[in-house]
């Protein structure tokens, strides 16, 4: 019978079927983060059960970490609490022997961007994490789900989630991206489109040729965001350009694995008889770069358009808490501050074409803060062996350590009350990146452009 | 424990949709690496007017009055009612914490997000899904007796009287996993010859995934 990328997946690790009409599913890699498993672990040991399977799982504080004076490694931590979780993770991996980066290590950072970039999650493979974003992986060709912590301790003992089976999506995005448009406006277009429970229930597949012409960065953005719209698990097939991508990463499998592995790999997308219990076509040649005015990623409307009316009583309360009001012009917002960086956009590409708007200008005298946080430490490297942290720096950006940093605003890195900020993360509720702060969800080209002016700007008037 | 039955409890009736866990648990507190303590820090930014930090006392902080957890009427609610998608965004489970340790017992909403559905019933809180009809009765009795009772043997929600209000659907496994309370991991553990072949089959086609 003809299969789904998602049915190929599911099939391939389906361990058993347990007496009560749920499945095991076999989980081949979790990745592990300081603030959703001191409590997973802790059950472990109340238990006394063992760790199933150490090689599956890796480590990486991204949440807690704060993102300037990173030399000093822990003693860098005011915030006692979070040094307290950043440390049990020390010791959970030292006690349980799983393999940490650490936050000295250069390889840190937030944990979707480090796991692609070392090839620690690879395509066929299915990928758990303590954090919804784990979505992103699914760009890989692999079935990535975020879990709850309870979920964690059942993976960490068991090496298998009790899954039930998702319903089958294919969300086809045909045409070519305008100059200027990017991954990010595509994944907010799909969550105005289908709203934030439109992908409930669903493992959705993105396909069409812009998504084959999408880079696996861009992959990784769309993907990231497929949580935003409800849906566990967003996924794209395997190809040539995800096997460019994967090949020679650290824990990539070499020469005779290597041939093993893409004869696999190459079998990761849906046949074309595949039955989706639910199909969408969207046109990408007319889109525009997108901006949330709201508390919800659904909404969000083309960036020279204006606030429409409120449809809803969770819409009246949006405006009133983002202190907009209907009819105001996207591009008349005032902003005051920019964040650049989180899993949804802090990958090489997005620094590159970031900064390539940003060079030889400077950021307005009305914004209070720009920062960038590169995904990782080796981004990071990256971007400062192309000059782009200095490019920022001398625009007037600060240029910060890698972490989740003001995506979420655990760390000391978050936005005040009232104000208005750019920012190229995934989720602009209220209080998300500060108490009382209003997030706009926008692109790293709409927030470096934007930068530059103080007030939304539109990036395709722009030199990319 | 073989009968689960919530009887004559009050509701707190939250009328929004798409409720996410930053607003159920916001952020600064998630740093705990408990899984008790986060009740007084319910709805935080709803519930009170200043911004609340770990380790407070949250005894004398300012309280929004507006807010309906703070309302006389609602106090020591145990059956939470909202609108559509509740519980969307981060997969934090501190969330169903939360509410279980301000005494939340069961969440009643038309449609719920994936990840907090399953934390719920991973903790035994039951999370019951009703149609838009059905939750409309319920915010309209909020405002009278607000009581409501529920039967999960029999999957019903009975008013003040006893009277049905409505039947509900609930997964075989997910009832059990409330009623009786069940060690999941000791479960599937039993099938750990299963994982064992299955891992061994693995390990010769896919090695790199031992890496």
């Amino acid at each position: 019978m003809a299969k789904t990328l998602y049915d190929k997946l599911w099939d391939a690790h389906l361990v058993a079927q347990r007496e009560d009409g749920t499945s095991l599913l076999y989980i081949d890699r979790q990745l592990i983060h300081e603030v959703t498993s001191p409590q997973a672990f802790e059950g472990l040991k109340l238990n006394g059960r063992k760790l199933w399977r150490r090689s599956a799982s890796k480590a990486t504080p991204d949440h807690n970490v704060p993102t300037l004076d990173r030399e000093k490694g822990l003693s860098g931590i005011e915030d006692k609490v979070a040094k307290l979780q950043v440390t049990t993770l020390d010791e959970n991996c030292k006690e349980f022997e799983i393999e940490q980066f650490d936050i000295l290590d250069k390889r840190q950072g937030i944990v979707h961007v480090v796991g692609p970039e070392q090839g620690i999650t690879l395509p066929g493979m299915t990928v758990v994490c303590g954090d919804s974003h784990t979505s992103t992986h699914g760009a890989l060709g692999a079935l990535a789900m975020g879990i709850g912590t309870s979920e964690v301790e059942h993976v960490l003992a068991t090496q298998c989630l009790v899954a039930t089976k998702q319903k089958n999506m294919r969300i086809n995005l045909n045409g070519a991206l305008p100059e200027g448009v990017f991954a990010k406006d595509l994944t907010l277009t799909i969550i105005g489109k289908i709203g934030t429970a439109g992908g409930t229930g669903y493992a959705i597949e993105y396909s069409g040729d812009c998504i084959s012409d999408l880079s696996m960065e861009g992959r990784m953005t769309v993907c990231n965001m497929a949580i935003e719209a409800g849906s566990r698990a967003g996924m794209i097939a395997f190809d040539e350009t995800t096997m460019t991508y994967v090949k020679g990463r650290p824990y990539s499998p070499k020469d005779s694995e290597w041939d093993m592995a893409i004869n696999q790999w190459k079998n990761l997308h849906s046949d074309p008889e595949a039955n989706f219990d639910k199909e969408i076509q969207i046109d990408v040649s007319n889109l525009k770069p997108q901006v949330t005015w709201g508390t919800s990623p659904e909404m969000v409307i083309d960036i020279d358009s204006a606030i429409p009316p409120p449809r809803n009583e969770s819409e009246k309360l949006a405006l009133d808490y983002m202190g907009l009001h209907e009819g105001m012009k996207i591009e008349d917002i005032k902003l005051d501050q920019i964040f650049i960086g989180s899993c949804t956009n802090s990958r090489i590409e997005d620094l590159r074409v970031a900064s390539s708007i940003v060079k030889g200008n400077k950021v307005s005298r009305n914004i209070k803060r720009a920062i960038v946080v590169p995904g990782s430490g080796l981004v990071d490297q990256q971007a400062k062996k192309e000059g782009l942290d200095q490019i920022f720096t001398e625009a007037g950006f600060e240029w910060r350590s890698p972490g989740c940093s003001m995506c979420l605003g655990m760390n000391p890195d978050q936005i005040s009350e009232g104000q208005h900020c750019a920012s190229t993360s995934n989720r602009n509720f209220e209080g998300r990146q500060g108490y009382k702060g209003r997030t706009h969800l926008v692109s790293p080209a709409t927030a470096a452009a934007s930068a530059l002016s103080g007030n939304f700007v539109d990036p395709r008037g722009t030199s990319i | 424990m073989n009968e689960y039955t919530i009887h004559q409890a009050k509701m707190l009736p939250l009328d929004r949709a798409n409720i996410d866990t930053d607003q159920i648990i916001p952020k600064q507190f998630l740093k705990s690496i408990k899984k008790s303590g986060f009740g007084p820090n319910l709805f935080d930014s709803w519930r009170y007017l200043d911004t609340g930090y770990p380790g407070q006392d949250n005894s004398t902080r300012p309280l929004n009055d507006d807010f309906v957890m703070n309302k006389k009427r609602f106090l020591g609610s145990e059956v939470l009612i909202a609108r559509d998608n509740f519980g969307c965004g981060s997969s934090r489970e501190h969330a169903v914490w939360a509410l279980q340790d301000s005494g939340i017992k069961s969440v009643i909403a038309p449609s719920f997000a994936d990840i907090f559905f399953n934390n719920c019933f991973k903790n035994g809180l039951l999370a019951i899904e009703v149609s838009n009809e059905v939750i409309e009765i319920l915010f309209k009795l909020s405002e009278s007796d607000n009581i409501v009772n529920i039967d999960l043997e029999n999957q019903a929600l009975l008013d003040i009287n006893e009277k049905l209000i409505s039947n509900f659907e609930i997964e075989p496994f997910r009832k059990k996993c409330v009623l009786e309370g069940l060690d999941d991991i000791g479960i599937s553990l039993q099938y750990s010859q299963e994982i064992k072949k299955f891992e061994e089959r693995l390990k010769q086609n896919s090695p790199w995934i031992f890496r």
